[in-house]
C-alpha cells in the first residue's frame, strides 16, 4: 500500500522520508515539486499525481505537503485519510504539527510511523494504543529521561492492541474523574447581495474530553435527538442503540476524543446570527472605490457575538484602501490585496463599521468582480441548532464523576457575497 | 515560492548541507562524515545502554534527513539483542532500511529473530516476525515462510495478524512462494477474529486476488465480522466483497435495466425512478420471473450500512461504491447523504470525494438532487474543488432546478479566479445543450459575456458558443456577424479559429462579411497560430465554393502562402484543398463533389461530462480517479446471467467451534462485555469473544462471575432458542419419559444382567452419576452456547461435591440413563457402552482413594475393586473381555468427561455426531489421542458407509480413521474410536464425515489437557525432575507461577484434585504435604513433562505451578486450571 512518506516544507525542501518497503529514490518528488510549481495556489497541487512509476498522494497541513507514495490500485482516500491522521496524531504528540516539532522529534516522530503503518498498511492508529507504546515527550519526561535514563517507549507490551476496545487504554487511574463535552456547531453559509441567505447548513461536532478511572460505560441523550440529520460516531459509540432509542451509548476513549459529528441541514430553520450592511462601488473612470462595511447581530437568542473577523479579497485592481473602523484594528496587504479586519465583540447599541476609500490603479477600468466577504465569529453558550443535551449517565465503575458540557456556535464557511 | 529551484538546492546541498543545530547528531565538533561515525560506532560499542540509544537516536535523524549511514551496518547490527526497549526497536527501524543493502550483515541478526518467534509473549512473537519478514533479504525466504507459516497457526490473534501481514511483504520479495502463501491464507481466512480478518483479505488482495473461490465459505463470516474490524481493515474488506459479489450474485436491477433500454434515456427528475418502477412492475413481471435477492446478497448490504457512519471517510467512500455498484436502485440513495458530509472534510478528502460523486450523479441525478445547494461553491474554495463541484451541478441541472444553477453561475462568472470563470462558461454551455429550454437565454448571457474585457473569459464563450449556434444556425445570424467584428480583438488562437469556422460553415446567413473577414485573415495570415491557419485555409475553401466570384484571388493568395508554411499539416492541407476546389484538366472525379465533403450537414457536437464513461472504474478507486488503469487493479466484473451455487457458501462447522473455542479459553470478560452488549441484537455472536486469546494471566483473575453472566446473557440471544429454553424443553420431555421408561425399565432389568449389574453401580455412585448424566443430557441438547454449558458445569460440579445426594437426584438420573440406554440399544453396542459406564465408577473410585493416601494411580486399576460390588467386578471384567482392541490398560483418574458436538442432528439431516475424549491410550498409535465418537442416526432410515474423508489438518498432524461403519440403522447408534495426533497444539482437526448421502465438515478441538496422557512419578522423581527443569539442564524448560484464589466450593484437596484431573488428563503424584497437590503428564505426541503444583494457603488462597518445555501449552494449561479452581 503506502511505499514511502516524504515530508516537503513550503519552501519545497524534503526534511523527512520514510520508507516502510524498499528504499524509493527522493527524485520521484521531482513530480510533485511540478505539479507544485503548476497550482497557482498551494492548496491547488492536485492530492493524485501519477508518475511512471509510482502514484503521489498528498495532503497539506500547516503548510506541510505530506507526499505518499504508492505503487499499485489503493482506495485514494485511504491514503489521504490516512495522511491526515498522521498530521492528527503529531498534533496530538507535540501540540502543534510544524517542521520545528517534527524536526525536535524526529525519533519520536520515526517510531510513530513504524508502529502506524506496517508493510505500508495501517496497523495501530488509535491514539490511546500508540501511546502505550510511545510515550509522548512532556518537558517533565524529557528531565526525568536525562536523569535517570529511561525512555519515551513504552516498558510494557500495548496489551490494548489485543484487546476487544482498542480504543482505551487499560488501567487508567485519575484522583479526579472527570467528563467534559464541548458541544460546537458551524455555520456554514452563502448569503447574496440583497441578504438574502442562499445556503445554509449546521455542521456540529461532540468533542470530549473523559478522564474517567477504569472502565466507565457512559450514555449520552439528547433532548431533541430528531435534530441530529446525518451523524458520523467514533467507533465506541454503540450504532444499535442509537438506532433503536436515539441515545448515545460508549465505553470512552481516554482523554480528548470527538465522539460525534452531525448535520443539521433544514435549511429554513438555520438561524444567521449576523447581518452585513455593504457599499463597495467602483466608478468607471475614476481611480477611487468607495468601501462601507457595516455588521449586526441577528437571532443571536441574546447572546453575545464575540471575535468577529472580517476578511476579504479584493480586486487585483485596488492598489490601496484608507479606510476608518468604527471599532477593532484592520490591515491590508496590498500584495496578496487581502483585507482583514478585527472586529472582536458586536455591541448592538453601537454596530461597528469600517468606511473607507479605495484607490485603483490609475487609468486601470474598473474592476467587474465584486470582493466576497468571509466572516468569523463565535457565539457561546448557545448551540444554534438548538440541540441540548438532556443528561449523561455513567455505569460500570462505583465513583461519581464530574460532568461538564458547553456550548458554542461558530461561523463556518460563512460568506457574503457583494 | 519557487519549489524547483529549492528542490535543486537541496539535492546537490544535501551531502555538505549543515547539520541542523537541534539535531543531537550535529554540533561542530563532528565536522566531517568521518570523524562523526567512529564517534558513533564507539559509543555503539560501549557498555552504557544511554550511549547506545543517543547514537542510535543520531542514526535515526540521519535515515529521516536522507542520509547515508549504512557504513555503520555492524556496529548497528551487534546491539538488535540489546535489552533496551527502545534501542531495540530504532536497531529494527536501522535494520529494516539497510538490511537489503548489507545483505550478508543482516544474516547476522536473523537469530536474534528467530529465538523472538520462540517467545512465550505474543506481543515478543508478533514483533519478531515483524521485522524478520520487513527485511528485504532473499536468502532468509525460506525461513520466513516457515516462521509465517508457524505464526498462522500460533493460538494469539495478534500474531496470526502478524503473520498475515508477513505474507504480502514475502510475495514481493519472492513471487515463487505464491503457492505456498496462498496456502497460509486460505488458513487465515478462515479465522474467525476480528484483528486477522482485515490484515488476511489485504493480503488475498495483494497475492491473490483472483482467487474468488477461498472466499466462499467465509463470506458469511466476514460480512458479520465486518463492523468490528479496525477501519483500514474495513475498507480493504468492502472493496473485496463488491468484486465478489459482482461475480455471485444476480444485478438487482435487472428488470430496471431491461425497461430503461426500452424507454426513452431522458428521465430527469427523480420521481421519475418510481414511475418507472410502477410502470415496470406489470410489464416485467409479465415476462421475466420476478428478480429474488439472494439472502447473502441482502446482507452484504444490511451489515455495510451502518459503516456510512463511520468517522473514516475512506470506510463511507467504500460503502457508498459498494451500494452503487451492487444495491437495488431505490436503495442507492442512502448513500447520497453520507457523501455530502465528506465534503465537509480536507480538501484532498473532497476532491476525492467530489470525482466520485460527479461519476455517480450521471446515472443517479436523482440521488444528489436533494443536496443541490451543498455543492454551491464559495470563493475560498480550492479551484480544483470549484471545477469539481461545477461539474456535480453541471450533472445536476434539469428543467425544474436550471434557473436557480443559471442565478448561481452568473455570480461564478464575476469571480477572480479565471481559470474556474472559463469552466463556468463551458458548464453554462452544457446547460444549455442539455436543456432545450434554456438554451436561448444561455446562449443571449454568453453573447454578453462577449464584450467582457477579460479576453480568457471572451475567448471561452465564443467556443461555447460557437457549440451552441451549431444546433441552431438560421436563427443566429446576427450573433454570427457580432462575432466575425470581435476577430479584430480578439487573439487567443482557439477563439479565433471557432469564429472562422462558424463564418466558413455559414458562410451563407453572412454573405457580405464573409469575404472582408478572409481579406483581413489572408492578410495576417503569417502570423497567425497553427490552429488559426488551419481554420483560414478552411474557410478560404469553403469561400471558393459558394461565393468564387469575390474570393477566388483571395483564395489563391491563402492556399500560396500556405504551401511554403514551415508546418507540414498546413502544407499538405493547402495541397490537398487546392486540388480538390481548383478545377484543372487532372483533377480527379472528386472535385465534382468538394462541395458536398466542404458544405456537409455536421452534426451538432454534444457536450458531455468528462466522468461519462468512467463507471466502468470500480468508484473511489485510484483507477477512477486517474480515469486510466492502475498497476495491480482489479475489474469489476460484469453481473453474472444466471448466479452461480448459493451453496458454496454453506458452513457447517460453525456451532462446533463455537463450543469447543469457548471451553478452550478464558474470555476476558471484562473487556468484552461493552462491546458484547453492543452486539445484542446480531447473530454469530461468538466471533466477538477473542476466544482462543491467549489473554496475559493477569487478565484471566479479572474473569468475574457476575460480568461473565452478563456478557452470556447476550450470547445467549443467539442461536435461536437461547439455551435455558431448549434446556427446559429437554427436560420436559425427559420427565414425560420417564413414567413410561420406569415399566420398560423393569422389563430390561429382568432381560439384562449387565444392566442390573449397571443399576447398582449407579446407585453407589449416585452423584457422580448423575452429574455424568447430565453431561450427556447436555450432548444429546446441543446447547450451543457457552452459558449454559458452564451453567451444566457448575451444576454438575456442585453435585460431584455434595456426596450424599438425595433419592430424587438418584432417580433422576437413573431414568436419565435409561433413557439414553433405549435409545442406545444395548445389546448391540454392549462393550464401548459399558466400557463408558466403567470411567464413570473409576471417577468416583478416584475420588474415595483420596481419602486414603492411595499413592500411584497406576494401581487405579486394581484398588477399586475393593470398593465396588462384585457384581460390578464382574462387569468390569466382562468389559475387558470384550473389548480387546480398547481395552483400558491404565484408567487414570478423571472427572466427568465431557461430550463434544460435532455434528448436530438437525444439521446432519438426522444424523446426530458426539465424541469425547475418552483419555484411554489409543494402542494401535500410541502418540495420538484417542477420539470416541458416538453417532446417532434419528431419521427414519439406515445411514450406510460413515467414514472419513480429505482430512485437513496442520502440518504434522495426522489422523487414524476408525472402520468405516456399514450400516447405522434407523434410531440406532453406534460409538467408535479415532486416533489423532495433535502435534500438542490445540488447533482443530478438519475433515469430512461422510455417509452414502452427504458429507458434512467437522472439526475437532482439543482442549488443551486432553493433549496429555498422565505420567507416573513417585515424590522424588517429580522433585528430581522438576529440579531439573529449574536448574535448566532441560534446555528451555519453563516454570509459570500464578496465585489465585480458590473457588468457594473448593474446599478441600479432593475438590482440587478432581478439579485438575477434570481439567487436563494428569495423574495425581503421591506427596507428603497436605497443602500440596502435585500432579503429573506427558504431552501425548512428543512426550515433554507436564507437572503441576497446586500449594493451598490460609484463606482459600493458592498458588499454581506450572513445568513444562512445552510453553505455549503451560500457559494454556495454566489458564484451563486457574479457571478450573477459581469457579
Amino acid at each position: 500500500m503506502i511505499h514511502s512518506l516524504f515530508l516537503v516544507n513550503a519552501s519545497g525542501d524534503i526534511f523527512l522520508e520514510k520508507h516502510w518497503k524498499s528504499v524509493v529514490s527522493r527524485s520521484v518528488c521531482d513530480y510533485f515539486f511540478e505539479a507544485l510549481e503548476r497550482a497557482t495556489e498551494p492548496e491547488n497541487v492536485p492530492p493524485v499525481i501519477p508518475t511512471p512509476h509510482h502514484y503521489l498522494i498528498n495532503v497539506l497541513r500547516h503548510r506541510i505537503y505530506f507526499v505518499a507514495v504508492i505503487q499499485s490500485e489503493v482506495p485514494p482516500l485511504f491514503v489521504i485519510e490516512f495522511l491526515h491522521r498522521v498530521v492528527d496524531t503529531f498534533q496530538d504528540y507535540f501540540g502543534v504539527c510544524t517542521e520545528a516539532a517534527i524536526k525536535d522529534n524526529v525519533v519520536v516522530v520515526y517510531e510513530l510511523l513504524e508502529e502506524m503503518l506496517d508493510n505500508g498498511f495501517p496497523l495501530a492508529t488509535e491514539s490511546n494504543i500508540l501511546k502505550e507504546l510511545i510515550k509522548p515527550p512532556t518537558i517533565l519526561r524529557t528531565v526525568v529521561n536525562t536523569i535517570t535514563g529511561s525512555t519515551n517507549v513504552g516498558e510494557q507490551l500495548p496489551t490494548g492492541q489485543l484487546s476487544v476496545v482498542p480504543w482505551r487504554r487499560t488501567g487508567v487511574k485519575y484522583t479526579n474523574n472527570e467528563a467534559y463535552f464541548d458541544v460546537i456547531e458551524e455555520i456554514d453559509a452563502i448569503i447574496d447581495k440583497s441578504g438574502s441567505t442562499i445556503t445554509a447548513e449546521i455542521q456540529g461536532v461532540i468533542d470530549a474530553c473523559v478522564k474517567l478511572t477504569g472502565m466507565p460505560d457512559l450514555t449520552l441523550s439528547f433532548m431533541n435527538p430528531r435534530l441530529l440529520d446525518d451523524v458520523s460516531f467514533h467507533p465506541c459509540v454503540r450504532f444499535k442503540r442509537w438506532e433503536a432509542e436515539r441515545i448515545l451509548s460508549f465505553i470512552p476513549p481516554d482523554g480528548n476524543f470527538r465522539l460525534l459529528s452531525y448535520h443539521v441541514s433544514s435549511q429554513n430553520l438555520v438561524a444567521i446570527p449576523v447581518y452585513v450592511k455593504h457599499n463597495i462601488s467602483f466608478r468607471e473612470g475614476s481611480s477611487q472605490g468607495r468601501f462601507e462595511l457595516t455588521l449586526g447581530p441577528k437571532q443571536t437568542m441574546g447572546k453575545a457575538v464575540e471575535s468577529v473577523l472580517v476578511s476579504s479579497q479584493l480586486p487585483r485592481g485596488v492598489l490601496n484602501a484608507n479606510l476608518n473602523p468604527s471599532q477593532g484594528t484592520y490591515t491590508f496587504d496590498p500584495v496578496t490585496k487581502l483585507l482583514s479586519w478585527d472586529v472582536g465583540k458586536i455591541n448592538p447599541q453601537k454596530l461597528p463599521s469600517l468606511k473607507g476609500s479605495m484607490s485603483l490603479q490609475a487609468g486601470a477600468s474598473k474592476p467587474d468582480e465584486n470582493p466576497t466577504i468571509n466572516i468569523q465569529f463565535k457565539i457561546q453558550q448557545l448551540a444554534i441548532s438548538g440541540l441540548k443535551v438532556n443528561r449523561l449517565d455513567m455505569y460500570g465503575e462505583k465513583y461519581k464523576p464530574f460532568k461538564g458540557i458547553k456550548y458554542m456556535t461558530k461561523a463556518g464557511k460563512f460568506q457574503v457575497r457583494t | 515560492m519557487s519549489a524547483s529551484s529549492a528542490f535543486s538546492d537541496e539535492k546537490g546541498g544535501s551531502a555538505s548541507e549543515p547539520e541542523y543545530g537541534h539535531d543531537p547528531a550535529s554540533g561542530g565538533i563532528f565536522s566531517s562524515d568521518y570523524k562523526r561515525h567512529d564517534d558513533l560506532k564507539e559509543m555503539l560499542d560501549s557498555n552504557k545502554d544511554s550511549l547506545k540509544l543517543e547514537a542510535m537516536k543520531r542514526i535515526v535523524a540521519m535515515i529521516a534527513r536522507g542520509k547515508n549511514a549504512s557504513d555503520l551496518f555492524p556496529a548497528v547490527v551487534k546491539n538488535v539483542a540489546c535489552k533496551n526497549i527502545e534501542v531495540k526497536k530504532l536497531v529494527y527501524v536501522y535494520l529494516v532500511r539497510y538490511a537489503e543493502e548489507q545483505q550478508d550483515l543482516a544474516l547476522l541478526s536473523i537469530s536474534t529473530f528467530q529465538r523472538g518467534l520462540k517467545d512465550p509473549n505474543q506481543l515478543i512473537r508478533a514483533s519478531a516476525l515483524r521485522v524478520l519478514s520487513s527485511i528485504r533479504v532473499t536468502i532468509i525466504v525460506p525461513i520466513m515462510m516457515l516462521a509465517i507459516k508457524e505464526a498462522a497457526s500460533d493460538m494469539s490473534p495478534y500474531v496470526r495478524k502478524t503473520a498475515a501481514h508477513a505474507i504480502p511483504k514475502l510475495h514481493s520479495l519472492d513471487p515463487e512462494q505464491k503457492d505456498q502463501l496462498i496456502e497460509v491464507i486460505e488458513k487465515l481466512l478462515a479465522d474467525k477474529t476480528t484483528l486477522v480478518a482485515g490484515s488476511v483479505v489485504m493480503a488475498f488482495e495483494e497475492v491473490c486476488p483472483d482467487r474468488i473461490d477461498l472466499i466462499h465459505k467465509n463470506y458469511r463470516k466476514l460480512c458479520n465480522l465486518l463492523i468490528d474490524v479496525e477501519e483500514w481493515g474495513q475498507v480493504v474488506i468492502i472493496n473485496m466483497l463488491t468484486r465478489y459479489a459482482r461475480t455471485q450474485f444476480l444485478n438487482p436491477n435487472i428488470n430496471e435495466s431491461l425497461l430503461e433500454e426500452n424507454s426513452e434515456k431522458a428521465f430527469y427528475a427523480s420521481d421519475d425512478e418510481e414511475e418507472e418502477d410502477k410502470k415496470a412492475e406489470p410489464a416485467t413481471l409479465a415476462k421475466r420471473k420476478p428478480y429474488v435477492m439472494d439472502p447473502d446478497h441482502r446482507l452484504l448490504l444490511r451489515n455495510t450500512k451502518p459503516l456510512l457512519q463511520s468517522r473514516n471517510a475512506a470506510v463511507v467512500m467504500a460503502v457508498a461504491q459498494l451500494y452503487f455498484h451492487l444495491a437495488p436502485k431505490a436503495e442507492v440513495g442512502i448513500i447520497a447523504k453520507a457523501l455530502v458530509r465528506l465534503m465537509r472534510s480536507h480538501s484532498e478528502v473532497q476532491y476525492v470525494v467530489l470525482q466520485n460523486v460527479a461519476t455517480m450523479s450521471i446515472k443517479r441525478r436523482g440521488m444528489f438532487e436533494p443536496y443541490l445547494k451543498s455543492f454551491y461553491i464559495r470563493s475560498t474554495d480550492p479551484t480544483q474543488i470549484k471545477v469539481l463541484k461545477l461539474e456535480v451541478l453541471t450533472n445536476l441541472a434539469n428543467e425544474t432546478n436550471i434557473s436557480t444553477i443559471l442565478r448561481e453561475f452568473q455570480t461564478y462568472i464575476k469571480s477572480m479566479d479565471k481559470d474556474f470563470v472559463a469552466a463556468s462558461i463551458q458548464a453554462i454551455g452544457r446547460c444549455a445543450t442539455n436543456i432545450g429550454e434554456v438554451r436561448d437565454t444561455c446562449l443571449n448571457g454568453l453573447v454578453q459575456l462577449l464584450s467582457n474585457r477579460d479576453e480568457l473569459v471572451v475567448a471561452e464563450s465564443v467556443v461555447v458558443i460557437k457549440k451552441l449556434l451549431q444546433m441552431q444556425p438560421e436563427q443566429h445570424s446576427d450573433i454570427i456577424k457580432h462575432m466575425a467584428k470581435l476577430i479584430d480583438n480578439i487573439q487567443v488562437p482557439m477563439a479565433r479559429a471557432s469564429i472562422l469556422w462558424l463564418i466558413g460553415e455559414y458562410c451563407e446567413h453572412v454573405p457580405k462579411i464573409a469575404p472582408d473577414v478572409l481579406r483581413k485573415m489572408a492578410k495576417s495570415f503569417t502570423n497567425e497560430e497553427d490552429i488559426v491557419k488551419l481554420q483560414i485555409i478552411n474557410l478560404a475553401a469553403k469561400l471558393y465554393l459558394t461565393n468564387s466570384k469575390q474570393s477566388k484571388l483571395l483564395t489563391q493568395y491563402v492556399l500560396n502562402l500556405a504551401k511554403y508554411d514551415q508546418n507540414y499539416d498546413i502544407r499538405d492541407r493547402a495541397r490537398f484543398i487546392r486540388q480538390l476546389i481548383v478545377p484543372t484538366d487532372k483533377s480527379g472525379a472528386l472535385s465534382k463533389y468538394a462541395k458536398k465533403l466542404f458544405l456537409a450537414l455536421k452534426p451538432a457536437p454534444v457536450l458531455e461530462s468528462p466522468f461519462k464513461d468512467r463507471d466502468h472504474f470500480q468508484l473511489g478507486s485510484l483507477s477512477h480517479l486517474l480515469n486510466a488503469k492502475a498497476a495491480g487493479y482489479q475489474e469489476l466484473p460484469n453481473w453474472p446471467e444466471s448466479a452461480p451455487d448459493p451453496s458454496v457458501r454453506n458452513v457447517e462447522v460453525i456451532t462446533l467451534l463455537e463450543r469447543v473455542t469457548t471451553l478452550t479459553s478464558i474470555p476476558d470478560w471484562s473487556k468484552c462485555s461493552s462491546r458484547k452488549d453492543r452486539k445484542e441484537k446480531k447473530v454469530e455472536k461468538p466471533f466477538y469473544s477473542d476466544s482462543e486469546g491467549e489473554s496475559g494471566p493477569t487478565e484471566s483473575a479479572d474473569s468475574e462471575s457476575d460480568s461473565g453472566s452478563g456478557s452470556a446473557s447476550a450470547s445467549g440471544s443467539d442461536e435461536s432458542g437461547s439455551g435455558s429454553e431448549s434446556e427446559e424443553s429437554g427436560e420436559e420431555t425427559e420427565s414425560d419419559e420417564e413414567e413410561e421408561d420406569e415399566e420398560e425399565e423393569k422389563k430390561k432389568r429382568k432381560k439384562l444382567d449387565k444392566t442390573k449389574a449397571k443399576k447398582q453401580a449407579e446407585e453407589s455412585a449416585e452423584s457422580e452419576q448423575s452429574s455424568s448424566a447430565e453431561d450427556r443430557k447436555r450432548g444429546r441438547k446441543a446447547v450451543k452456547n457457552q452459558k449454559s454449558a458452564s451453567e451444566s458445569e457448575s451444576e454438575s460440579e456442585s453435585s460431584e461435591s455434595e456426596e450424599e445426594s438425595e433419592e430424587e437426584s438418584e432417580e433422576e438420573s437413573e431414568s436419565d440413563t435409561n433413557v439414553r440406554k433405549k435409545r442406545t440399544p444395548v445389546l448391540k453396542q454392549p462393550p464401548k457402552q459399558s466400557k463408558k459406564e466403567s470411567k464413570k465408577e473409576t471417577q468416583e473410585m478416584s475420588l474415595l482413594d483420596l481419602d486414603d493416601y492411595e499413592p500411584a494411580p497406576a494401581s487405579a486399576s486394581v484398588t477399586p475393586v475393593n470398593f465396588l460390588s462384585s457384581s460390578l467386578v464382574s462387569d468390569l471384567e466382562g468389559l475387558s473381555l470384550t473389548d480387546t482392541i480398547l481395552a483400558p490398560t491404565t484408567l487414570a483418574p478423571s472427572g466427568s468427561i465431557k461430550m463434544y458436538e460435532l455434528l448436530h442432528r438437525i444439521k446432519g439431516e438426522g444424523l446426530a455426531v458426539e465424541y469425547c475424549f475418552s483419555r484411554q491410550p489409543f494402542s494401535p498409535e500410541p502418540n495420538m489421542v484417542a477420539v470416541q465418537i458416538q453417532f446417532t442416526n434419528n431419521t427414519n432410515s439406515e445411514t450406510k458407509n460413515l467414514h472419513i474423508e480429505d482430512p485437513r489438518l496442520q502440518s504434522g498432524m495426522r489422523i487414524r480413521e476408525f472402520a468405516e461403519i456399514d450400516v447405522l440403522a434407523a434410531g440406532e447408534s453406534v460409538t467408535v474410536v479415532m486416533g489423532i495426533d495433535f502435534c500438542d497444539s490445540t488447533q482443530a482437526a478438519n475433515f469430512q464425515l461422510c455417509t452414502h448421502t452427504r458429507k458434512f465438515f467437522v472439526s475437532i478441538q482439543p482442549p488443551v489437557g486432553e493433549l496429555m496422557t498422565p505420567a507416573f512419578l513417585t515424590e522424588n522423581d517429580f522433585k528430581k525432575e522438576q529440579e531439573n527443569l529449574l536448574n535448566g539442564k532441560l534446555m528451555g524448560m519453563n516454570e509459570i507461577l500464578e496465585k489465585l484464589t480458590l473457588g468457594e466450593k473448593c474446599v478441600n484437596e479432593h475438590v482440587i484434585v478432581e478439579r485438575v484431573t477434570a481439567t487436563a488428563n494428569l495423574s495425581r503424584v503421591p506427596c507428603g504435604s497436605d497443602k500440596e497437590c502435585r500432579f503429573a503428564g506427558k504431552t501425548v505426541s512428543s512426550g515433554c513433562l507436564v507437572l503441576v503444583t497446586v500449594t493451598t494457603k490460609e484463606g482459600g488462597g493458592a498458588q499454581l505451578t506450572v513445568n513444562c518445555e512445552k510453553m505455549l501449552i503451560g500457559t494454556m494449561l495454566v489458564k484451563d486450571i486457574l479457571q478450573a479452581l477459581s469457579q
